[in-house]
């Protein structure tokens, strides 16, 4: 069998190590021992590979899943995922997932001092289309405080969870807004070393997908790890004729 | 001109709002070939401690070692209605349990088959990017020649090989320490 090419590693600098000690929850959680490098077969370039059929159209709009309008300011996030050699991602599925606009999740452990909101869930999916774009209508989710130091606040955030075409391109991450005065004091948004890293992770306020008397757009473009180029093998044994 | 990969962050504690419709603890429905295998587990941090807010997310093969997958390019056919993949939280316990079928071996690098194994992806709080890890079966003879757990000294291999329990080859438990004593092998993919 021919070789097959694995993805691309990520550059050192650009990821955040496990170990981050100002993101208090890594001290328990992060292992100590080295990891062991292993080489792509086929187990890591292949993946679950998730077919339109499976998103529910509604599940792009966050704010049409209950009876009434939930409450906050309407938003559209929307943005092309590409792979590292600038390829678009297309069909793979984009899933997310946020507080409302008061800082509140809907989550049973979160105990933070601010109202639900019956018409909002805060999750949503769709899956990409052939140009590797997506679209999601939501609300800005709110800032809110946890219990990471004293007075520890999250700046506003939206997480993003992607697939790609294989196991070893599977990325989560969170969006972040431009101009938020806690990101500079978040130590989850500021656990990677490679400042031009993080600031992709701030979505830019975006005119062309803005609605006129509806909605802000910002558009939000991830990167997920790229092919390897084709190993030359074939070419360096060379064709008998 | 080659774009930069997007950095990961964490799933934090609320990560079920955005996964939970994809939950998957049955891989393997009633039309699926193969033996059936129930794994469960614990994740556990690096005081002993159980992880409620973490979920496992599993890839393999089917049972003839055929991915469902377009770049797979073995001459194998595979299962319409089997995906190889599955996707459970842990609970206040740190447990999380699944079912699915033994896949059958896949080529490994030099053209040597690997031994079966789970390709497994770890979430929780407190991880900044997922660790990656697998599942290997206990009583397999392919283990011994198998490229990936040669990549691991041997004293830290067994914590990738499931256990029998009960003596029962169907039903294994395989635990995933974090950190510290008996810490498992995670891998750099």
């Amino acid at each position: 069998m021919n070789k097959i090419p694995g993805y691309r590693r990520y550059i050192p600098g650009t990821q955040p190590p496990y170990l981050h000690p100002p993101y208090v929850s890594s001290m328990k959680r992060a292992p100590l021992q080295p990891l062991v490098v292993l080489p792509h077969t086929l187990s890591e370039i292949t993946g679950p590979v998730f077919g339109p059929e499976i998103a529910d159209v509604k599940a792009c709009d966050l704010t049409r899943q209950h009876s009434g309008e939930p409450l906050g300011e309407r938003i559209i996030v929307s943005g092309q995922v590409m792979d590292e050699n600038s390829r678009p991602v297309a069909h793979t599925l984009v899933e997310i997932w946020q507080a409302n606009a008061a800082g509140r999740y809907l989550h049973g452990i979160d105990q933070h001092n601010a109202p639900l909101d019956p018409n909002f869930t805060g999750c949503g999916h769709a899956v990409t289309d052939s140009d590797g774009r997506y679209r999601f209508v939501t609300i800005r989710p709110g800032e809110y405080p946890w219990g990471n130091h004293h007075n520890a606040w999250r700046p506003a955030h939206i997480h993003f969870s992607l697939f790609g075409p294989a196991f070893a391109t599977r990325l989560v991450t969170q969006m972040y807004f431009q101009g938020d005065p806690l990101i500079p004091f978040d130590p989850i948004f500021n656990c990677t070393d490679n400042e031009k890293a993080r600031s992709r992770l701030i979505s830019q306020f975006d005119w062309e997908t803005t609605i006129p008397s509806q909605a802000l757009g910002y558009r939000f473009d991830i990167v997920l790890s790229g092919r390897e180029s084709t190993p030359m093998e074939t070419h360096v044994h060379g064709e008998k004729s | 001109m080659s774009l930069q990969t997007t950095t990961w962050q964490t799933v934090g504690p609320f990560f079920s709002i955005g996964f939970s419709w994809l939950y998957r603890n049955n891989l393997a429905g009633p039309g699926v070939s193969g033996e059936r295998v129930e794994i469960s587990g614990r994740i556990l941090d690096g005081d002993s401690k159980p992880v409620p807010d973490g979920i496992v997310e599993i890839w393999q093969a089917n049972s003839q070692g055929k991915y469902a997958h377009l770049d797979d390019p073995q001459e194998k056919a595979a299962e319409s209605d089997f995906l190889g993949y599955g996707r459970v939280p842990t609970d206040d316990a740190g447990r999380f349990r699944f079912t699915t079928i033994k896949p059958g071996r896949v080529p490994g690098p030099d053209g040597k088959l690997q031994a079966p194994h789970l390709a497994v992806s770890v979430f929780t709080r407190g991880l900044l990017r997922r660790l990656i890890t697998r599942i290997y079966f206990p009583d397999e003879p392919s283990n011994s020649e198998d490229f990936a757990l040669g990549l691991v000294e041997a004293g830290r291999r067994e914590t990738l090989i499931a256990r029998k329990m009960d003596g029962r080859v169907d039903t294994l438990e395989w635990n995933i320490i974090l950190q510290g004593l008996g810490e498992t092998v995670f891998f750099d993919v």
